[in-house]
């Protein structure tokens, strides 16, 4: 017998390199040799570069913005300033929130660092030399940096072209720097709940500003061709469907004359989904001067320019019974959103998805209100490799149990088993309605406990604490665990949209007549690999080897209509439009089989990557002989070639969940910690790729290092800026990161065709709150119910020194 | 970040380096290794009409140990500083001192010259130099001269190098074998400058501290010779009463910043357990 | 101020040009040479994504002026590979162990990894998280990368042992 010529089963299904393949990365061929395409590496023929002359101050009046000098430099050709824009309208354009940004300041400056004129020269040394040189003069004005001071009574006026506007995007405004009042859930209710619980703890938990940072920038290139009418913008654009559409919007420029793309994106993280005023900037000098334009960002205006993340002061409160069974929980947010409300959230949803603030546990009374406040800082409010506000909502619940396990004197992971929702309660809808797809918490809980010898950590927590009592340690041990619950997948259009635009997504399936194929999403890749990962979903749907199909995203000229990546939603949502369609693939590829097989459809069942005849398994045909005769055979009753695409519109949100646990050791002279170990068990549904997914968890895991140890951007009260560089802002190096310890269940999602739930969001979420309750456990014994991020030295050491550890 | 224009220049000896500044006069700036230098152009805190580029003068390089007499030529890297196990064997502390230095990147064109020179206080070497006593040849228009370390720093910034000179290399007396060393230094992550860090030298004499020096990083706005610190531990038995002076010494002459890194409090203190810290561990290594 | 004329060898290739003295040699390399591997992130020479190889040197092409470079051998991620094409070990372990995601930073870090290897050829894990810690990476957390180095230099190491 000739083995070669029938492969088994478990061959061919080994050749697809489909669903749970660790399939290596197709991106990573170009990668690894340095001919990635990102945005900066594009050069077109006449190309001129732009750069900002931005405000020194944080709020002042802009008297007078003198261009002379710098017009007469060498290479420099225009100064853009808002009184340039005013007469296309494009002084301001709207943000995702439904606020209003403005491009370059109109009379006035609301941050450190606003965008204030746009000097386009012929490269970027004569762009920066103009910049010094544009002389503009300011008075400057009290600022509001304090949050809980923007609705002060005698709080300066920030927002002056809101003036008399007392119903903003989300309701009414009730001050001046108000921008929002948002609340879900029964606070009647939930106040009574409290009212008679046998325990109740409160504390304001603070998640500090913070950026996403990725390595590469934000920037663009605009050309605008002249002779035939059209715009394109290549650009690190997370969303480049809803950047066209906003474009045309705001340029009236028809919207098939826009084409907006994606090249090789160096990170997101969030930071790269909103649209800033570099885009608008450069597309308004291409369209003067006829020329392309690029602009790209330094480190320094990414930081301090555009999008933030979190700022988000949490009011908790929970109830609970003697024996800690959670009654009630309660939140108040003050949400510091800076100069303009740009937030990223699906509109209807001004604080995100922070009403998910229940997390993993069945509590049967909940209420969670929001105020939006403007502040005269840099615009942003971004999902920072979360979905929107959600690590927020998780760190504030993730913290109040802890709190609450202190006060009940009972034992954090003991606290949280006894509350989790139980397996047999989901399909689960929280207190505050979301609808949990699926889950078996208590086994991810049972299973990461053990895994990690929980008892035994604990027994040697309790003989450091003795050591430490007794003077012959000075390092304080600290065990953090937390369960978490993303909320992921937006989504479903009823509703999920952003400015209008649905949020579904998409895909579009050929198959070529040899049998390899190409398939386009409305999605774009920033690392996480979708050139890989969707073609093996679509491998195990159609029968076609992963290495035979090109995924190809972020072009819109091309791609079907998407609302782009990020807040996990690119396998939840693309994914299952990917699946779906494939399904499509497969059903004419049946009716082919069956003409082909002269049998009737339903006579043929699938089998990995071919129709056979339902017990005479030798007559089939695999999908590459489909695929030819799709091109080559007149069948009756079917169109030629073999096409589809879906548009998938999700009946549900995904939510992935897992259990952290994290070791570290405070010293408690210095301040300095050293994370001992982290656990950390994900269970994201189905598991495309393994490999991919450990990698994520890692990148994950690594930013919320980031994030609860050092990332904080701050402004001192004169308006400045502080954290701004990479010297101060907190990326670390593989020395300061830790080994991760990485771990699964496997629940599916029920609603999803592949059951898949996403994953690249989890770590952020689910790691920032072990770390924070890590390091608050670490000094639990000395009475310490919270103390607030970033955990770095000299908090840390002010904490041990507030206890009177450091006498 | 783009820095301002300038005219570049690049001697092949001392004697021309020495007269292009003369001759360039306020405008020029000599660049060694450039990674202070640099991101100031860039951000346009610094920009010299002329940058002056040391790079070819090879007086400059090389390391030389002569049983306790040491040089380092100024254009010697942090990397060489490590590389070398004659100064390792000699003068173990510079290389401990290097290795917390930035990243290895950096190492490569760091240059000690640059590192002691530009008056940085955040920079860690000239804390080291305090310490050893180090003494800094200056090469200018009207020749050249030695200053000690301990007579060099004047204020951030501001050095007893003239503008016409060249800082040209660094002698130090290496302590005697058998001395203990340790150069202690906290900071947030590699490539960060120290929230304090401190350089301790000492020779014991059977169980009582016959010399000890103490140099502090970045809680001044010089680096410190933490003379009274020293001279708490000379003559003592280094035992925790001792110790306890020399931190209490340390700690009273600084006064930091407020930064990133913390309050003034924080930074003192900090230096205070760099202080106990190193002088523990160079008491363990000392013979 | 007048341009300069600079020369040194790219990749093994003798290049030329002339440039403002303040051109930062990353610029040169990018814009006038057309070597768009090494990239720009920070700027202020902390992220290492620019990293090249200068006479044997990792170092931050950011924060090097074109003239300094005049002269020198320099070598980015495109001459890491052999002449005729083959990956170089270390990109074959990146891929492999998936030690990168987005690919911004990967340029500089393998560069830099190629570097270590030729110092150290049998590296700890410390001593690769410590040779390493000049590069920024905000995907991977580095664990993979940290894998990817040390298979790379089994590999490298073995390679030798059976040509020896």
């Amino acid at each position: 017998m000739n083995e070669q010529s029938t492969p088994t089963s478990a061959e061919r299904v080994e050749k697809l390199q489909g669903l749970g393949s660790s399939r290596k990365r197709v991106e990573d061929v170009r990668f690894t040799q340095g001919k990635g395409n990102y945005v900066d590496d594009i050069k077109l023929p006449g190309m001129l570069f732009g750069d900002f002359v931005r405000s020194p101050y944080g709020h002042a009046r802009v008297k007078k913005i003198d261009a002379e000098a710098a017009l007469a430099a060498p290479g420099v050709l225009a100064v853009i300033t808002a009184e340039d824009l005013k007469p296309l309208n494009l002084h301001y354009m709207p943000t995702l929130a439904g606020d209003v940004q403005a491009v370059l300041a109109d009379e006035k400056v609301l941050f450190q660092n606003q965008e204030v004129a746009f000097v386009v020269a012929e490269d970027r040394y004569a762009a920066a030399d103009g910049v010094e040189l544009v002389e503009v003069e300011y008075e400057g004005l009290p600022v509001v940096v304090d949050a809980f001071k923007a609705m002060d009574d005698d709080a300066p006026v920030l927002r002056e072209d809101l003036e008399g506007k007392t119903e903003g995007a989300h309701g009414p405004r009730k001050h001046h720097n108000h921008i929002f009042h948002w609340e879900v859930g029964d606070q009647a209710g939930t106040e009574k709940a409290l009212e008679e619980a046998d325990v109740v703890v409160e504390e304001l938990i603070t998640y500090p500003r913070s950026h996403p940072s990725p390595i590469e920038t934000c920037g663009c290139v605009a050309s605008m061709d002249k002779v035939n009418g059209k715009l394109t913008i290549w650009g690190t654009f997370q969303a480049p469907h809803a950047v066209r559409t906003v474009a045309s919007l705001i340029t009236n420029i028809a919207e098939h004359n826009i084409r907006i793309v994606s090249p090789d994106i160096g990170g997101g993280f969030g930071n790269k989904v909103g649209v800033y005023p570099g885009y608008i900037c450069a597309a308004v000098a291409s369209i003067v001067t006829g020329q392309p334009v690029k602009w790209i960002e330094d480190k320094i205006e990414n930081l301090t320019a555009t999008a933030f993340a979190r700022d988000y002061h949490m009011t908790g409160k929970i109830g609970a019974t003697k024996d800690g069974r959670i009654t009630a929980l309660s939140c108040n947010v003050l949400a510091d959103h800076g100069a303009f409300d740009a937030c990223a959230d699906p509109t209807k949803f001004p604080a995100g998805f922070f009403s998910i603030c229940t997390g993993s546990y069945d509590i049967p009374i909940a209420y969670a209100g929001v105020d939006g406040v403007y502040t005269n800082k840099a615009p942003g409010g971004v999902a920072y490799r979360c979905s929107f506000r959600v690590t927020e909502a998780a760190y504030m619940i993730e913290r109040m149990v802890d709190v609450l396990a202190r006060k009940l004197d009972m034992d954090p992971a003991e606290l949280r088993t006894k509350n989790l929702i139980k397996k047999e309660q989901f399909p689960y809808t929280s207190a505050l309605g979301w609808e949990y797809d699926s889950g078996d918490y208590q086994t991810a809980m049972t299973k990461a406990l053990e895994t990690v010898g929980y008892t035994a950590l604990r027994e040697e927590q309790a003989a450091n604490r003795k050591a430490f009592e007794a003077g012959e340690t000075r390092s304080l041990m600290g065990i953090g665990v937390a369960f978490f619950t993303e909320i992921v997948g937006a989504g479903p259009v009823k509703n999920c949209d952003i400015l209008g635009l649905g949020m579904f997504d998409s895909c579009e399936i050929r198959i070529h007549p040899t049998g390899s194929a190409i398939a386009r999403l409305g999605t774009i890749s920033q690392g996480q690999g979708h050139a890989t990962t969707f073609a093996q979903i679509l491998a195990s749907e159609i029968g076609i080897p992963a290495e035979d199909i090109t995924i190809e995203e972020g072009d819109t000229d091309t791609a079907p209509y998407g609302l782009g990546t990020y807040g996990s939603r690119s396998t939840p949502v693309a994914g299952a439009a990917t699946a779906m369609a494939g399904r499509k693939i497969r059903a004419k590829a049946q009716m082919i089989a069956a003409y082909l097989l002269e049998v009737h459809d339903n006579d043929l069942e699938w089998d990995i990557d071919r129709f056979q005849v339902k017990g005479n398994p030798e007559r089939s045909k695999t999908m590459k002989e489909i695929a030819f005769a799709s091109y080559n055979q007149a069948i009756p009753g079917l169109e030629p070639g073999l096409e589809a695409v879906s548009y998938y519109d999700p009946p549900n949100m995904t939510y992935p969940y897992g259990a952290y646990i994290c070791v570290l050791d405070v010293d408690v002279d210095t301040g300095v910690i050293d994370v001992r170990r982290f656990y950390a068990l994900d269970d994201c549904g189905t598991r495309i790729n393994p490999m991919i997914i450990e990698g994520q968890v890692h990148g994950g895991l690594t930013e919320a290092l980031a994030i609860s140890m050092g990332q904080e951007i701050t402004y001192d009260e004169t308006g400045n800026v502080h954290g701004g560089s990479l010297l101060d802002f907190f990326l670390p190096t593989a020395v300061e990161t830790p080994v991760w310890e990485t771990d699964h269940t496997e629940t599916p999602s029920p609603h999803h065709p592949i059951g898949a739930k996403g994953v690249g969001e989890s770590p952020n979420v689910g790691g920032v709150p072990a770390f924070s309750n890590a390091v608050n456990d670490a000094f639990a014994h000395f009475g310490l119910t919270h103390t607030g991020m970033p955990h770095d030295h000299w908090r840390v050491w002010k904490t041990a020194q507030g206890l009177g550890l450091t006498g | 970040m783009i820095p301002g224009a300038f005219d570049y220049h690049r001697p092949k000896t001392v004697d021309e380096a020495v007269g292009l500044l003369s001759s360039l006069g306020d405008d020029a700036t000599v660049v060694a290794g450039g990674h202070s230098l640099i991101p100031m152009m860039k951000l346009r805190m610094a920009v010299p009409e002329h940058l002056v580029d040391l790079q070819d003068l090879d007086d400059l390089k090389g390391i030389s140990v002569s049983g306790t007499a040491v040089t380092l030529g100024a254009m010697v890297t942090q990397n060489e500083l490590i590389a070398s196990n004659a100064l390792a064997q000699a003068c173990p502390i510079i290389r401990e001192t290097a290795l917390q230095i930035a990243d290895p990147q950096i190492r490569y064109v760091g240059t000690v010259g640059g590192n002691v020179a530009n008056g940085d206080p955040g920079n860690d070497m000239p804390g080291l130099m305090l310490a050893l006593d180090a003494a800094y040849e200056l090469v200018g228009p009207d020749g050249t001269r030695e200053v000690r370390a301990r007579d060099f720093y004047d204020a951030a910034f501001f050095t007893a190098r003239s503008d016409g000179e060249i800082l040209t290399a660094i002698k130090i007396s290496a302590p005697p074998a058998g001395h203990g060393w340790s150069y202690m230094k906290q900071k947030r992550k590699i490539g960060d400058y120290a929230t304090a860090a401190a350089a301790v030298v000492l020779t014991m004499d059977g169980a009582t501290c016959a010399i000890a020096s103490i140099g502090l990083t970045n809680v001044a706005d010089t680096a410190l010779f933490a003379e009274a610190a020293s001279a708490a531990l000379t003559g003592s038995d280094l035992g925790d009463a001792a110790i306890a002076e020399a931190v209490a010494a340390a700690k009273a002459i600084t006064n930091p910043a407020q930064d990133g890194r913390g309050p003034a409090e924080f930074r003192t203190h900090v230096c205070g357990m760099m202080v106990q810290r190193a002088v523990a561990r160079a008491a363990e290594r000392a013979a | 101020m007048a341009k300069i004329h600079v020369k040194m060898t790219v990749n093994g290739r003798e290049v030329e040009g002339l440039a403002e003295p303040r051109t930062l040699l990353i610029h040169f390399l990018r814009e006038d040479l057309g070597i768009t591997g090494p990239h720009i992130g920070c700027d202020t020479s902390h992220c290492g994504a620019c990293t090249v190889d200068l006479d044997g040197k990792s170092v931050k092409s950011c924060t090097v002026f074109v003239g300094q470079a005049e002269g020198a051998d320099v070598t980015t991620i495109e001459g890491i590979a052999a002449a005729d094409g083959t990956l170089h070990p270390l990109q074959e372990a990146f891929r492999e162990h998936h030690g990168l995601q987005c690919g911004f930073c990967t340029p500089g870090m393998i560069t830099r990894a190629h570097r270590l290897l030729q110092e150290n050829p049998n590296p700890s894990d410390a001593e690769i998280r410590m040779g390493i810690s000049g590069n920024l990476c905000r995907c991977t957390g580095y664990q993979n990368i940290v894998k990817a180095i040390r298979v790379a230099a089994d590999e490298i190491n073995s390679a030798r042992e059976a040509a020896e």
